[in-house]
């Protein structure tokens, strides 16, 4: 993985110092919160509803075993000794104390990280697919991109105020696990006819209000070209975007008023004066990015992995680990081995600072010390060899960390909700908790099979409800929490928006509902046929009738 | 209100030579003074006849490229921030020095935050009316608060790649 160089560190050190005298300033009284605000949201830090949360950026999704001690260290040392990993690969700390925010930066650039645009309208903490460098039918490792955008993106003097935030996502694989099309900028890695690889370009994807699945305005790109294009999208934007109404801001909007053939005409006509500019990536620096992402040194291994076969064959828990949790390596003899975060009635994507430690040595132990955060709010070892599986399911069992409930239904998203957040209108943490209760019974779970339920605790949709196959939308009826359910929603490379079914409900009837949505999908479908493909077959109106059919 | 620009040798408090002349106003007849954008598209000839400098400001809704014609004529442009997180101008700036290579003094006005100096800096802007009593100590305080720089702008200032490849 990539390691700061000297310009890398001196970046970071300056900017914790520079932050940290803006908090001495607060701190003294020479700046009123409002005006601190900006300085503070320019580097992670949220006035929520209890506290301050400090987002912590992780590139990428991507972390060594050094970086989660370092989280582990920080949650016990300025936290309540756990943190909580996002939608966007990044880590909350819900509780720290103002004055020792710098600390906890600094801590952090020890082990080359930050909170630098975490937050704010501004280029945020670029995403990728967690098992890049792992997964089978890969281009490339996307992540010499994305730490390529996230140097140029960092401080970029004419984009850190933006009409909205804006999010890129890049993938290289067929396989959509980064949800491009749902970002502001999706990067796919594709080969044009010579066999040179580059990337297709999506814009104006996103979640939150109004929902779009992003449009294709460059079916391939240079590799050399990628900051001069972006560099062209970002200026377009910043000077089109909406300033008016921050409900209308996002890219999306502005591609979809001004429509896409238009904005990528505009987009061409910019880049078209910078494509030739320095911008232009130079090979060596192309090169040297590129050699951080070499791969570990895996050793020659069998196909075959008796042990793992054995033990499948004679223990029903960790069959099911291997079921569900493990997927398979591009090198013969190795597995990617997924950790759920979702165990049965807690909040999705938690991890005390325990855990972290633990995930820290498994990662030493079987995993080359490499660890990658998922949009799913789970975590990964991506790189464990197979014939290892019995003893690294053992150890996390005991650490309470095998649940083996990858891609089932109360493998659930769920953002911080009225819980933790100044912006929701209802809580998420305690519907995923009673859903993981209510589903609990494993064999059930597995009948049900792959079901992505997705909440969020108001149209904001961290809790990225709209793709999920079951969304739930926290919404304030009267005061009062309800719940809005949609249906048919995905993030993956078939994208595509939820429905809303009708009329919400109360806290403790959305349980119910659920149950009986699922109870429809396993009477309509057809034999090993997955919830979101019985629902585009049968669409919505036999759930609607189970639904709201008895009241 | 005090106006500072930036100098090779350090920010210093200059004097603001340049009256304001409000939408429908008479055009004075000495000075230099500085005029809307609409107001010097639709009187250009009359307002280069004059011997005294030019100044033209831009809300930030407006683009420059109309004044590009113009710019070698023109003695100041200033950019208008409305709120400090409207930030249009730095786009402004950056197409004003780097594709129109306007040489002139090039102002930032309005809502300017003392933490977004060192990003006008890098995006062209060369003066600044700032609201503070202190402005100058803050102005010190905060330029060169991070040394390092990863986006080639046309302020010249050698990025990372540029280092790393030993080419500055």
């Amino acid at each position: 993985m990539y390691r700061y160089d000297e310009y890398d560190h001196e970046l970071v050190q300056d900017r914790v110092a520079q932050f940290r005298r803006q908090v001495e300033r607060r701190l003294a009284g020479e700046l009123t919160e409002d005006q601190f605000r900006p300085l503070r949201l320019m580097n992670g830090l949220y006035l929520q509803l209890h506290a301050y949360m400090l987002r912590i950026a992780i590139p990428y999704g991507t972390l060594d075993s050094r970086q989660m001690r370092k989280l582990a260290f920080i949650a016990r040392r300025y936290d309540k000794g756990y943190g909580h990993f996002t939608t966007r690969q990044n880590l909350q700390f819900n509780w720290p104390k103002l004055e020792e925010t710098p600390d906890i930066l600094a801590e952090l650039a020890e082990v080359e990280m930050h909170a630098i645009q975490t937050s704010g309208n501004c280029i945020r903490n670029v995403t990728s697919d967690q098992f890049a460098g792992a997964a089978e039918g890969e281009i490339e490792d996307p992540r010499i991109w994305c730490e390529i955008i996230r140097q140029w993106s960092t401080l970029h003097p004419e984009f850190s105020f933006l009409p909205r935030k804006f999010k890129i996502a890049v993938t290289g694989s067929e396989q959509d696990r980064a949800a491009v099309k749902v970002h502001d900028i999706g990067l796919i890695m594709r080969r044009d006819g010579s066999g040179q690889a580059g990337f297709e370009v999506i814009v104006g994807g996103g979640l939150g209000r109004p929902p779009f699945i992003g449009t294709t305005i460059r079916k391939f790109l240079a590799k050399e070209d990628l900051l001069s294009y972006l560099e062209a999208i970002l200026r377009v934007y910043n000077q089109l975007g909406r300033r008016d109404n921050k409900y209308k801001a996002r890219i999306k909007v502005t591609v979809h008023e001004i429509g896409a053939e238009e904005f990528k005409r505009l987009v061409d006509l910019e880049w078209a004066e910078i494509k030739d500019s320095t911008l232009k990536l130079p090979k060596a620096e192309m090169d040297r990015i590129a050699r951080h992402f070499e791969p570990p040194a895996f050793r020659a291994l069998s196909k075959r992995a008796q042990a793992t076969d054995a033990r499948v064959a004679s223990d029903r828990d960790f069959a099911a680990f291997v079921r569900h949790n493990v997927g398979p390596h591009k090198v013969a003899g190795y597995a990617i081995a997924n950790i759920s975060l979702k165990p049965i009635g807690m909040p999705p994507g938690d991890a005390t600072a325990e855990q972290m430690d633990l995930v820290a040595d498994l990662a030493d132990e079987f995993s080359f010390g490499e660890i990658r955060v998922t949009h799913a709010q789970n975590l990964v070892l991506p790189h464990v060899e197979r014939e290892r599986l019995p003893a690294l399911f053992d150890r996390l069992a005991a650490g309470g960390l095998a649940a083996s409930n990858i891609g089932l239904l109360s493998d659930i998203i769920a953002c911080p909700g009225l819980d933790y957040c100044a912006l929701a209108n209802a809580r998420s943490i305690p519907i995923a908790e009673r859903l993981t209760e209510r589903f609990a019974d494993r064999d059930r779970l597995e009948l049900i099979g792959e079901l992505q339920i997705k909440i969020s605790g108001c149209i904001n949709a961290c809790g990225h409800h709209h793709v999920g196959h079951i969304g739930i939308l926290g919404v304030d009826r009267k005061g009062e929490e309800h719940y809005q359910i949609q249906l048919g929603g995905s993030a993956s490379e078939d994208a595509a928006l939820g429905k809303i079914l009708g009329r919400g409900f109360s806290a403790d009837e959305v349980i119910d509902v659920v149950e009986k949505i699922v109870d429809t999908y396993l009477e309509l479908r057809i034999q090993g046929e997955a919830f979101i493909d019985t629902y585009r077959r049968v669409g919505q109106d036999p759930f609607k009738e189970r639904v709201y059919g008895a009241h | 209100m005090a106006l500072i620009e930036s100098r090779t040798d350090g920010p210093a408090i200059v004097p603001d030579r340049y009256q304001r002349v409000e939408e429908g106003a008479a055009i004075p007849a000495e000075g230099a003074i500085l005029v809307s954008l609409s107001r010097f598209l639709a009187e250009h000839d009359e307002l280069l006849a004059r011997t005294a400098p030019l100044g033209v400001w831009l809300a930030s809704k407006e683009t420059p490229a109309s004044l590009a014609p113009f710019l070698d004529r023109i003695a100041l442009v200033a950019l208008d921030f409305p709120v400090f997180s409207d930030g249009r101008a730095f786009s402004s700036a950056r197409l004003l020095r780097e594709r129109f290579g306007y040489k002139g003094q090039l102002r930032a006005i309005g809502d300017v935050l003392c933490e977004q100096l060192p990003f006008m800096l890098r995006s062209g802007f060369d003066t600044f009316e700032m609201k503070s009593l202190r402005a100058l100590e803050e102005f010190r305080a905060v330029v060169g608060e991070v040394r390092v720089v990863y986006q080639p702008t046309g302020d010249g200032r050698p990025t990372a790649i540029d280092r790393r490849l030993g080419r500055r």
